[in-house]
């Protein structure tokens, strides 16, 4: 199965420079091509790099070497292609959740009612029709992320970056997450990169998934194919023996680099 | 503490007070009189200079400078300091040239501004109203520096990745970032273009709530001094009423807003 690719990370390297003048390699190379209608999650321990990965996919961040494409076409500057959707609360406070959502088609020009509309259609997609009127203090943590989803996906972005955005979320709330996260990409099937923690969250939810070595200086060290059928229910899938199988041949790689993500974790504290 | 029995307690407190005060000030105690009236005054002779000011009403015409003062020392302070909190904010350069000047002007006291404002506007309401400037001006100006400084790294990228320009990031973030952080000290603020506009017209003026009270001192008036005392406080308080009015419909979406000074 060939599919154009919708965003491509080369030989890229990041790097930062510190507050003392050294430089702290963060990702020392990955080579990672999402497929246009592709579902990709990387997978890694803390401190693997894994979140400034999608920041380079972002355009935020630039990477020290190699080189990113989208849509097979060198990224300067922002990623205009990508909608991104932050682990922290990036909603505007000062904004009522009808205003976050539509200020993504506000700011392209659309005329305001129209925009407005538009974004009441999404927040009652999300299931937040009822709290429109409600500033973002006013909502639970994952209502905020409902409507952060509703305010990337307004609009319509080819490619939907994602940096662990269920983690401050109780467990029972992310699958809920989850599910609605599916139902929302299975209507036009946007490539996504995925960022989690959570390996059985990226199998239930992903077409592939790609693991990262422990940080500093880490690569991408595994790369496996989800053949779970779609539509996939979260709370189901998670039943399944193929999952299982899967599971632990996948956590079998990654629990080694665990350990030594948390080993060094452990060692930095105490220097 | 349900809200009549705290009214009622408040009420009591003044009531006590003021109670003791006229005791102390006209019944001799071991044959001594605690509080000599050419001192303290006593309530009775205070609230009746209070009535004699309404009843003629020469009161309105000092009452009406001092607001007028201190809501343009308010206004000109705040604009100053939104627009140059805004720049230093925005040109690190520039802001790490001026900081040591601004930190310097700020730890003058501005009492000793009032004679040179004096000399430069006159006498008029513009001396007071630029003493008042130059207190409202500072705190306007630090807490906007903050604000848009300490606009939160996420939103910020946010507003990028939803594909806003510059000139957007500045109406939609960093422009209502630093509003809120400004009408957060909304109270000091207004306070302090009130001390402003008294303390100059009580260094020289010909009208004001200040005049009043430093031409009372001046003839040993102690009734007059306090009584121009209470004039001004319940002014305070009804200037800092209508702030907490203000400041609920325009911080709606902050959770302190509902909780915060009453």
């Amino acid at each position: 199965m060939t599919m154009p690719t919708a965003v491509a990370l080369e030989d890229t390297k990041v790097a930062f420079r510190l507050g003392d003048g050294r430089v702290y390699t963060a990702v020392e190379q990955a080579q990672l091509a999402v497929g246009q209608g592709e579902f990709v999650a990387i997978v890694g321990p803390t401190g693997c790099g894994k979140s400034t990965l999608l920041n380079v996919a972002a355009g935020l961040l630039k990477p020290a070497a190699g080189s990113v494409k989208v849509f097979d076409r060198p990224l300067a500057g922002l990623n205009k292609d990508a909608g991104y959707l932050f682990q922290a609360d990036a909603l505007f406070p000062w904004k009522t959740a009808v205003d976050n959502v539509a200020i993504g088609l506000e700011i392209r020009g659309t005329p305001r009612p129209e925009a407005l509309a538009r974004a009441q259609k999404w927040l009652t997609s999300v299931g937040l029709g009822a709290f429109a009127g409600r500033y973002p203090h006013m909502l639970s943590g994952g209502q905020r992320k409902r409507v952060a989803l509703a305010q990337v996906l307004i609009r319509d972005p080819k490619i939907l970056l994602m940096d662990e955005p269920f983690g401050p979320l109780d467990a029972q709330t992310r699958q809920v997450m989850g599910n609605l996260l599916l139902e929302l990409w299975s209507a036009d099937r946007k490539a996504v990169l995925f960022v989690t923690h959570d390996l059985e969250e990226a199998i239930a939810l992903a077409d592939r998934v790609v693991i990262m070595s422990a940080g500093p200086s880490s690569r991408i060290i595994g790369d496996w194919r989800v053949e779970l059928a779609r539509p996939r229910d979260i709370f189901e899938v998670r039943l399944d023996k193929e999952f299982h199988a899967l599971h632990r041949e996948i956590w079998s790689v990654l629990k080694d680099e665990v350990m030594k993500g948390y080993a060094q974790s452990t060692q930095a504290e105490a220097v | 503490m349900s809200r009549l029995t705290l009214l009622s307690l408040q009420l009591l407190v003044a009531v006590v007070a003021i109670v003791l005060w006229q005791v102390l000030s006209t019944v001799p105690v071991f044959g001594k009189i605690l509080l000599p009236p050419f001192f303290f005054s006593n309530p009775v002779d205070v609230f009746s200079q209070i009535v004699k000011w309404f009843a003629s009403g020469v009161i309105w015409k000092h009452l009406w400078i001092t607001l007028w003062e201190s809501i343009l020392a308010f206004v000109i302070g705040s604009l100053g300091g939104v627009l140059v909190g805004f720049w230093f904010a925005r040109q690190p350069v520039v802001a790490a040239v001026f900081d040591p000047y601004v930190k310097m002007v700020n730890a003058l006291p501005r009492v000793v501004l009032a004679p040179i404002f004096a000399l430069w506007l006159g006498l008029g309401i513009w001396s007071k109203v630029a003493l008042g400037v130059t207190l409202v001006f500072f705190i306007v100006f630090f807490n906007v520096y903050q604000g848009v400084k300490e606009v939160s790294r996420t939103v910020l990228d946010n507003g990028r990745m939803l594909g806003m320009s510059e000139q957007q990031l500045m109406r939609n973030v960093y422009w209502p970032s630093a509003l809120s952080w400004m009408f957060s000290s909304l109270h000091t603020s207004v306070g302090f273009a009130v001390v402003g506009a008294v303390v100059g017209e009580y260094l020289g003026s010909a009208a004001g709530l200040g005049y009043l009270i430093q031409q009372a001192e001046g003839v040993f008036d102690v009734a007059g001094v306090f009584a121009g005392m209470f004039v001004l406080s319940a002014f305070v308080l009804l200037i800092d009423m209508g702030v907490t009015m203000v400041e609920r419909r325009l911080l709606v979406w902050r959770p302190t807003a509902a909780d915060g000074r009453g």
